[in-house]
């Protein structure tokens, strides 16, 4: 039986509107959908299934037990059995219209689907959403920004990678003889003689190496362009020679950034040095 | 006029961490004969790594692992397809794999970096940031790079310094000329990938090429990756580690 209310029918209490749907907030409604004929409290004979805790149930309420609402729903636990409580829903609802009783089943299919779903998520990895904090997010930032301007990273890496020419981590592949002379002076006593003895071996050494060296860097230049520059003392003679070779290695040039140091030349040209005989004070600066 | 003052710096005024080690200790150096990395220091492994990502990887995600795993030599990228990391772990111990890494993505660009030293080594979580792909460098050829490693001071600092030491083989290839450098400085840890010149014994030129990001340590964990029933070594916490701008942990 469907009560009518002259006033605002009791039923329109619970609902909820959206565009296209009326859903009823109540707990025992049968469908979720507000009209006549799924709200429990326009029908007085009315069931849902509710489940608690993986387990569900059959509430039922009849016209006799209306006027205690204490004792308004009465409660059947169903079976864990997905039939078996298909039989039971019906040996409860039987002689009830079939509206109820279908939507009943219908409801307990449906719950009964969601929880073997919860139970199979549970076993499966599960993920905590973290939620990202703004302020945080923008301090954290702001840090990094001034650590990276702290670190000022090439130049350390560049004092890195000198360093361990220094301890020779690379043994031989780099030919600076220049360097291994220094070293075994400084492990010498600094005595002037020995020096200046030391400095007329290294002259015709030097001589040797500077040509050795600027073979090395014939390969090395057709990777890199612009090697501009290259500031070992006593190099006038041979910076004359290199500035040739940037000639020839800017027409083969891919156009890659630049590497570290004065900006380059957008054309070449050729930079005309002149050599002095100042080979014993260049001697010393470079030891 | 009075000679002008050092400047303060956040370097400068850093807080006295107790933990930083001291290149003489003996205890340090003993720890660090029998931690999880010496068989690699003692060049008995030889390092493989798993690349891999969080579920259903983008296009960026996609393409810092493979760049990534041109930078680490030995390295392998999967796919993950909803795999469970504690699955995929066993297998990968079966497999030989030294290490694991595992690049988390949120909003298709990659934000975590977990590292997991594998048979069963100490699991480290990084956030990520400022991430920079390669764009058309030269590609790393097949030479092993060198490894830099920056300002790693504390015992903290030391272990995480050591894993990504052991990610690399031992031997560089100096024929190579490429040297990857990470970098601690108050505690962010920036990676850079690049190739050396020697222009003179004074002067050095680089180039860089390879991916770059930056690494915030959030978590060291003492086994493999076990968010719940882990053992963990260190995690950062907010309120108490953030306090004062000087304080840093690395």
């Amino acid at each position: 039986v469907q009560w009518r209310t002259p006033t605002l029918p009791l039923y329109l209490t619970f609902l909820s509107r959206t565009k296209t749907q009326n859903f009823c907030r109540n707990e025992y409604n049968l469908t979720g959908l507000c009209n006549r004929s799924s709200c429990p409290l326009a029908n007085s004979q009315y069931a849902t299934i509710r489940e608690e805790k993986g387990r569900c149930y059959l509430y039922m309420k009849t016209i006799e037990r209306a006027a205690f609402p204490r004792r308004l729903w009465e409660r059947v636990l169903l079976s864990k059995n997905y039939e078996k409580a298909l039989e039971e829903i019906d040996e409860n609802l039987i002689y009830w219209p079939r509206f109820i009783r279908h939507k009943c089943k219908q409801r307990f299919t449906k719950i009964t689907q969601y929880l073997i779903r919860i139970r199979k998520l549970t076993l499966k990895r599960q993920r905590k959403l973290v939620p990202l904090r703004r302020k945080i997010e923008r301090r954290e930032k702001r840090r990094e920004e001034k650590a990276l301007i702290a670190a000022q990273l090439d130049n350390a890496i560049e004092k890195e990678l000198l360093e361990r020419l220094k301890q020779d981590t690379y043994g031989d592949i780099y030919n600076f003889p220049i360097h291994a002379f220094d070293k075994a002076l400084q492990q010498q006593d600094a005595e002037s003689e020995s020096e200046s003895d030391a400095e007329k071996e290294e002259d015709d050494d030097e001589d040797m190496s500077k040509r050795e060296f600027v073979e090395a860097d014939d390969s090395d230049l057709s990777d890199f362009e612009d090697m501009d520059k290259l500031e070992t003392s006593s190099e006038e003679e041979r910076e004359e020679e290199e500035e040739v070779e940037k000639k020839a290695s800017h027409s083969k040039s891919k156009g890659k950034t630049p590497l570290k140091g004065p900006a380059r030349r957008k054309r070449p040209y050729i930079e005309i040095e002149y050599e002095e005989e100042t080979e014993p004070t260049t001697k010393t600066k470079a030891a | 006029a009075p000679p002008k003052a050092v400047p303060k710096t956040i370097e400068n005024q850093r807080v006295y961490d107790e933990t930083t080690v001291d290149p003489n200790d003996e205890e340090v150096a003993f720890d660090e004969a029998t931690d999880e990395f010496a068989p690699y220091f003692n060049r008995q492994t030889v390092p493989k790594i798993l690349i891999t990502t969080s579920d259903r990887p983008r296009g960026r995600t996609v393409r810092f692992c493979e760049q990534l795993s041109t930078v680490i030599p030995n390295s392998h990228v999967y796919y993950r397809r909803g795999l469970a990391l504690k699955r995929i772990i066993p297998q990968c111990i079966a497999r030989d794999f030294t290490d694991l890494i595992v690049i988390n993505e949120d909003r298709k660009i990659p934000n975590g970096l977990v590292l997991s030293h594998l048979p069963e080594g100490p699991t480290a979580h990084f956030r990520m940031s400022s991430v920079r792909l390669r764009k058309e460098i030269k590609r790393k050829g097949k030479n092993v790079p060198e490894v830099i490693l920056n300002n790693f001071t504390t015992r903290l600092g030391h272990s995480v310094g050591r894993m990504f030491a052991s990610l690399f083989p031992h031997d560089p290839q100096f024929i190579g000329r490429q040297v990857a450098t990470f970098h601690n400085q108050r505690d962010y840890i920036f990676f850079r990938f690049h190739r050396y010149i020697f222009k003179s014994e004074k002067k050095v030129g680089i180039q860089e090429l390879g991916p770059r990001f930056t690494l915030k340590l959030r978590s060291l964990q003492k086994g493999t990756f076990d968010s719940k029933f882990g053992e963990y070594e260190w995690i950062h916490k907010r309120r108490e580690m953030d306090t004062s701008r000087r304080k840093f942990h690395l």
